[in-house]
C-alpha cells in the first residue's frame, strides 16, 4: 500500500461533507479491497473516528475488507436467476476457478461471489465479470466469461463511463445528417458543425456522447467567444434560442434521432450540452428560418 | 409552555420537552430500555411506545424521541400500548433471556413465555454503549459494524482501540452485558480491568470487598 495514493484520495475530496463513501469507493477501486493501514489513515486525514468509517465500511456491501482480485465475477443468486440454475453457474465457476463463493485465487487474479439480486431477472442468468453483465448465461458460457474477464474484454473496472451514450444529430434547417463516420472522436462518430468568430470560419467537431463535453476544430478557439453555428448541409445558420444554464449563453437546438433537442452552447469556452424531448416546440420556431 | 393531556390528565409542561420527560415529570411511569438522561435518545429498542392522538386514527410514537406538541393526547398504558410491550419484551427474551433488566422487565409486564426461536444473544443493539464512549467519554472506541442480523457492537477489526482508556463505562450501562470481561481472550478484551488486578480478581475470595460492575462478574465464574 502506498501512502501517497491514499493521500491523494483524500485530497481529492477534500473539505467535502460526507464524502467518506468516495473516498472509500476510490480507495477500493485501487487496491480491489479497503487495507487496514488505509481505513486509519483516512480516519486520521479526514478527523473523523475511525470506528466511524469503519462502520460505513462494514454497512455496504460493495465494500471489502478482505483482499479481493483483480477480477470479480459476481453470479445473481436472486430467486428469478436461482431457477433458472443459476447454481449451477456457480458450481461450473467454482469448479474452473477453484474456488467458493466469497474466495479469491492464489495469484489473487479472480473473486467469486454470489449476490443477491441485480434487478434485471428477465435476463437471467446473469452474470456481471468486471462490471459487465452477461444475461442468460448457460454453463458453456462459463469458459468464455472466465476468459474475456482474464484477457480484459469484459471492460476494466476503472473503464468507460456508461452514462455517455452517443446521440445521432440532424440540422434542424435542412433534415440531414451532421454525424460524421469519418471523423472519430472518443471512439465515437462525431457531430460535423460549422462555426465562424471574429470573421474566421471554419469547421469544428464535437464528440457525439452526450455528457461528454470533447471536441476538436480547425482554428483554435478563444475560450470566451460567442460562435455562430451553422450547418456544413446547407449552410444556414442555427437559430439561437435558450440560454445556457451553465453560463447563461444563448443555445442552438439540433435535431436527434429517436426524438428530441440537443442544444450546444454557443459560447467557445463552454459548449455544453442538454437534452430536451421538445420537438414540436423547435418545429415551429424554425419553420420560419426554414422558409427564409 | 405547552398544555398536552396525558391519560386524561391536562398538564402543561414545557416546550421541547419529549413526551417521555414530560410523563416522568408529571410522574406517569414509562419503562425504557435505550433510554439514558446524560445521552442522547435513540428510539432503538421501542419500549418506550405511547399512544398519541384520538382513536380511530391514534398511533403509536416512541415517546423518548416525540416532542410534546400543544394539544397532543396521550396514553402511556393503554391496551394497545402495553400489547405492544410485551410483544417487544418477547422478542427481547427470545434474544437475550439471560439479561437481569430484560427479565425484570417481563416479570413486570407478567410475560411468562416467549413463542419464538430462542437465541442466546448477548447484545440487543441498544446503542447505549457506543452513546455512552461517544458522548460521555468522547472516545468513540466502540460503534456499530455490519448491518442486518451481521450488525454487531464492537472495535474497529476486532482488536483494542487506541483510543480506549478502558473505562469500563460501556460494561456498566449495559442492559444485556454485551461486553462482558473476557478474560481469557486479553487481546480481544475491551477493559481487562479484572484481569488487570494484582493478583487477578479470578482468585475471588481476595477481593470480597470489592464492587464489580459485572453482576454477577464473568471473570470470577469461570474456573
Amino acid at each position: 500500500m502506498n501512502p501517497e495514493h491514499i493521500e491523494k484520495i483524500i485530497a481529492d475530496h477534500e473539505g467535502r461533507q460526507g464524502a467518506i463513501i468516495s473516498i472509500l469507493e476510490d480507495i477500493q477501486d485501487l487496491y480491489h479491497y479497503l487495507p487496514e493501514e488505509a481505513l486509519r489513515m483516512v480516519a486520521r486525514k479526514t478527523g473523523q473516528s475511525l470506528v466511524d468509517i469503519y462502520g460505513v465500511a462494514t454497512f455496504y456491501k460493495a465494500f471489502s475488507l478482505k483482499p479481493r482480485g483483480r477480477h470479480l465475477i459476481s453470479v445473481c443468486m436472486g430467486t428469478a436467476c436461482h431457477v433458472r440454475s443459476a447454481p449451477g453457474i456457480v458450481d461450473e465457476f467454482t469448479q474452473q476457478l477453484g474456488l467458493r463463493p466469497g474466495e479469491t485465487t492464489e495469484d489473487s487474479e479472480f473473486t467469486l461471489e454470489t449476490v443477491n439480486c441485480l434487478g434485471t431477472c428477465a435476463l437471467g442468468p446473469i452474470v456481471v465479470a468486471d462490471g459487465t453483465y452477461f444475461s442468460n448465461v448457460k454453463r458453456t458460457d462459463v469458459k468464455k466469461i472466465i476468459h474475456k474477464a482474464r484477457t480484459g474484454a469484459a471492460g476494466a473496472r476503472s473503464g468507460r463511463d456508461e452514462r455517455l451514450f452517443p446521440v445521432d444529430v440532424l440540422c434542424p434547417l435542412c433534415g440531414r445528417t451532421l454525424t460524421d463516420a469519418h471523423h472519430q472522436i472518443e471512439n465515437n462518430s462525431s457531430i460535423a458543425l460549422d462555426v465562424s468568430f471574429d470573421g474566421k470560419k471554419g469547421w469544428i467537431r464535437l464528440s457525439s456522447l452526450y455528457g461528454s463535453t470533447c471536441r476538436e476544430s480547425e482554428h483554435e478557439m478563444p475560450p470566451d467567444v460567442l460562435v455562430s453555428l451553422s450547418c456544413p448541409g446547407c449552410g444556414r445558420n442555427f437559430p439561437e434560442k435558450l440560454n445556457c444554464i451553465e453560463c447563461g449563453a444563448p443555445m442552438v437546438p439540433l435535431e436527434f434521432q429517436g426524438g428530441g433537442v440537443l442544444y450546444v452552447c454557443a459560447r467557445s469556452g463552454c459548449m455544453s450540452r442538454r437534452i430536451s424531448l421538445d420537438v414540436p416546440v423547435l418545429r415551429a420556431e424554425t419553420a420560419s428560418a426554414r422558409q427564409a | 409552555m405547552v398544555t398536552v393531556t396525558i391519560n386524561g390528565l391536562d398538564v402543561s409542561v414545557e416546550e421541547g420537552m419529549t413526551i417521555l420527560e414530560a410523563a416522568r415529570f408529571i410522574g406517569f411511569p414509562i419503562p425504557t430500555l435505550c433510554y439514558h438522561e446524560g445521552l442522547s435518545p435513540y428510539g432503538a429498542c421501542r419500549l418506550c411506545v405511547v399512544e398519541i392522538g384520538e382513536a380511530p386514527r391514534s398511533r403509536l410514537v416512541s415517546s423518548c424521541t416525540y416532542p410534546v406538541e400543544e394539544g397532543l393526547k396521550i396514553r402511556t398504558a393503554s391496551k394497545r400500548v402495553v400489547q405492544a410491550r410485551r410483544m417487544i419484551i418477547e422478542l427481547l427474551l427470545a434474544s437475550c433471556p439471560q439479561s437481569k433488566t430484560i427479565q425484570d422487565l417481563a416479570s413486570a409486564y407478567g410475560v411468562r413465555t416467549q413463542r419464538f426461536k430462542q437465541e442466546y444473544e448477548d447484545c440487543i443493539l441498544c446503542g447505549l454503549c457506543v452513546r455512552m464512549c461517544s458522548e460521555q467519554m468522547m472516545a468513540k472506541a466502540i460503534g456499530f459494524r455490519g448491518r442486518g442480523t451481521e450488525r454487531s457492537v464492537g472495535t474497529p477489526f476486532d482488536i483494542q482501540s487506541d483510543v480506549c482508556r478502558l473505562c469500563g463505562a460501556c460494561m456498566h450501562i449495559c442492559p444485556a452485558c454485551q461486553l462482558r470481561c473476557t478474560y481469557n481472550e486479553p487481546e480481544k478484551a475491551i477493559c481487562n480491568a479484572c484481569a488487570n488486578l494484582r493478583p487477578p480478581c479470578l482468585e475471588k475470595e481476595q477481593y470480597d470487598d470489592m464492587m464489580c460492575y459485572m453482576d454477577p462478574c464473568v471473570a470470577c465464574e469461570i474456573k
